[in-house]
């Protein structure tokens, strides 16, 4: 099925589109916009992106390929980040991963078996005075404890309200409307 | 001597709403831009240049010297490219300024972008900070709407839009030259070095590429004068000029971002900043800022007998008890670098250390050169034989070897920037390694019995 953006995602890449000198400067911004409502990043969204900035799609994919933040297979309702690094990794990192992976009943890597979560480990996310620490979606939490995280996975698992891994994104519309 | 509280960075830190513009201005935001105006470009570079204001980005590179390397043409534009991708393990300083007070952010890239006369300004922002963005566009959104920025600054004949552009998750991108190549749609690749990007940088146009924190203490700069900031500083007369962020994370009781003089020393930060080392423990080792900078030890002590050396005046004292500056770091075979420190206690295996930050490499490295793809990937797995008792005497000397070879071979920084922390490690607490020969290491953050 062919991708096309929602008018009003289109209206943000045509906002940005002027503020470069180049069409190929948009490839992250329009890359991000379009994960925001696909979810993942398909063929078809590359192809989108190729087109509409008139780049080969070899282009895009190498793009896609090299950044973490780009999914390039489904992800579930919520994408948890548990940062690895070492200022986390020294206030007990490995304890929320192996709690996780229980509460979740799936390993680093992989979506729990009711597609609401998947579960990946980051480098460093800048919270390292707060570690151990996760990204849950856009929202950082900090100085974790395995008791903590309960609430903060049941919380996430009963909101409904479109605050999932599909509108996640720093540029879109999620990022515009709410402040 | 306690430790000196400026709050000039941190100023409106704890002001409630203090990202709105609205609090900025009730703080005397947005000031220092007009007597920037009223200055002109040239006198503000020389602040810049008086205020000895050392890069917060990593290297310490003079921002006054960075600026007059500009090379202005007529047939292109000339760019800022902020670098706002704080991915430096360890490191948590930027995200405070841009999700507290992002008007300080934006009136410095004005007054920089006036005094170097460039039209717009990138602010590269890791794709991770979604709370940064948000509250850079929104701040963007009003210094436009109050005439900060636009057709006419402040109704003057000068002309200025910021960009905010979200990175995509890659510690690489956080090299300048890999920033620039991002910043263009390109895979995030440091391109070689010369030319430099103040001749040709993003879009093949000259541009400078300075920290977020570098650029957001300009407008303090321009309000007291050059002179007057560096002074804040204890390391003024070695041309280390003003106030920092510091940060400190790891097993300290306040772990945090805060405010001090440049030139503070370790223990001041690990104890009178951050509360000191977690209650019933000692200090093991420091990173002093951020992970590529090589560790340090509380019982090393400086050996500078020859009174020119210019670590003399700290002769006998503890590496700790050095004040942290750009070129007193260096002289103590470490870094500044982002000057964020991570203390490990007497409880951390240093091989779990060493194998935690060699995986982090190994999966940050972009893979254009040999020896840092295959170095950092042969230097995760080495410590993985460490940390798990696989390993053999050999593998401790092939380790080093590895290390070695990359030192100096590489593209860009990153390469260095893990084999430099590694040998570190080795050369301080070699005899871990060869005690975790045949027996595994304890994992990091569990507390020992
Ligand atoms: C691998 C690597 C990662 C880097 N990451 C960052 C970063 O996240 N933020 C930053 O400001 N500088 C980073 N730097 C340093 C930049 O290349 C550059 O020196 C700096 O942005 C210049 O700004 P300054 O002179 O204001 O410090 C990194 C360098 C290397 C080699
Ligand atoms: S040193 Fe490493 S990260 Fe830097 S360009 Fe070479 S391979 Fe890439
Ligand atoms: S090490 Fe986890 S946020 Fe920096």
């Amino acid at each position: 099925m062919a991708f096309e953006l929602t008018p009003e995602r289109l209206a943000i890449f045509e906002e940005l589109l002027p503020k470069y000198p180049t069409k190929q400067a948009l490839t992250i911004p329009l890359l991000h916009i379009c994960q925001e409502q696909q979810g993942h990043i398909t063929d078809e969204v590359i192809g989108y992106v190729a087109k509409k900035l008139s780049l080969s799609t070899a282009d895009v994919k190498g793009v896609v390929t090299f950044y973490t933040l780009f999914q390039q297979k489904p992800v579930g309702r919520n994408v948890v980040w548990v940062c690895r690094t070492l200022s986390c990794e020294l206030m007990g990192a490995r304890d929320i991963t192996r709690s996780l992976e229980k509460k979740l009943g799936c390993h680093v890597g992989e979506t729990s078996a009711d597609g609401e979560f998947t579960l990946l480990e980051a480098e460093c996310l800048a919270a390292c005075g707060g570690g151990p620490m996760i990204q849950l979606n856009d929202e950082y939490f900090e100085n974790l404890t395995p008791e903590k995280l309960d609430a903060i996975i049941e919380g996430a698992r009963r909101k409904k309200d479109g605050r999932c891994a599909v509108t996640f994104s720093p540029i879109g519309i999620r990022a515009r409307k709410e402040l | 001597m306690p430790v000196e509280n400026p709050r000039i960075l941190t100023k409106n830190y704890d002001t409630p709403n203090s990202w709105t513009i609205a609090a900025y201005e009730a703080s005397g935001g947005y000031q220092a831009l007009r007597k920037a105006i009223a200055m002109g470009p040239a006198a503000i570079r020389e602040e810049v240049k008086a205020a000895n204001l050392r890069g917060r980005g990593g290297a310490g590179f003079a921002a006054g010297v960075k600026w007059s390397f500009l090379k202005t043409r007529t047939d292109m534009p000339s760019y800022i490219a902020v670098n706002a991708d704080e991915g430096e393990p360890g490191t948590f300083k930027d995200r405070t300024l841009m999700e507290k007070d992002p008007h300080r952010c934006v009136e410095g890239f004005i007054i920089a972008a006036y005094a170097l006369d460039v039209h717009t300004v990138y602010c590269y922002v890791r794709g991770e900070l979604v709370l940064s963005i948000k509250r850079l566009e929104q701040a963007v959104r009003e210094a436009r709407a109050k005439g900060y920025l636009g057709d006419r600054v402040l109704d003057q004949d000068f002309k200025l839009d910021i960009v905010v552009h979200s990175g995509a998750g890659a510690y690489i991108c956080g090299e300048e030259t890999s920033l620039l190549n991002s910043l263009e749609g390109l895979r995030g690749e440091p391109r070689l070095k010369p030319p430099f990007p103040a001749v040709v940088g993003a879009f093949g146009a000259p541009t400078i590429v300075n920290n977020l924190e570098t650029l957001a203490t300009v407008p303090t700069i321009v309000e007291m004068g050059g002179d007057a900031f560096s002074k804040l500083s204890r390391l003024h007369h070695i041309k280390d000029g003003g106030v920092r962020l510091y940060g400190v994370s790891g097993h300290v009781n306040r772990p945090g971002v805060y405010e001090a003089p440049v030139g503070i020393t370790l223990r001041e930060l690990i104890d009178d900043l951050g509360g000191g080392v977690r209650t019933g423990h000692t200090i093991k080792a420091v990173i002093p800022g951020g992970s590529s900078t090589p560790v340090l030890r509380e019982s090393d002590t400086v050996h500078a007998p020859d009174e020119k050396h210019p670590l003399h005046a700290w002769h006998g004292k503890s590496h700790l008890d050095v004040p942290m500056g750009v070129d007193t770091m260096r002289g103590l075979g470490t870094m500044l670098g982002t000057c964020c420190a991570i203390v490990m206690d007497d409880t951390t295996s240093m091989v779990r250390a060493a194998e935690n930050l060699m995986v982090f490499y190994a999966h940050e490295s972009c893979g254009q050169c040999t020896p840092c793809r295959e170095g950092c990937a042969w230097m995760a797995k080495l410590c993985h034989k460490f940390a798990d008792g696989t390993a053999t005497q050999v593998d401790l000397d092939t380790l080093t070897d590895v290390a070695n070879n990359i030192m100096g071979n590489t593209i860009c920084a990153l390469g260095d920037g893990a084999a430099m922390p590694m040998l570190g490690i080795l050369k301080l607490f070699r005899n871990e390694f060869e005690a975790a020969i045949g027996k595994p290491a304890p994992h990091l953050g569990v507390r020992a019995a």
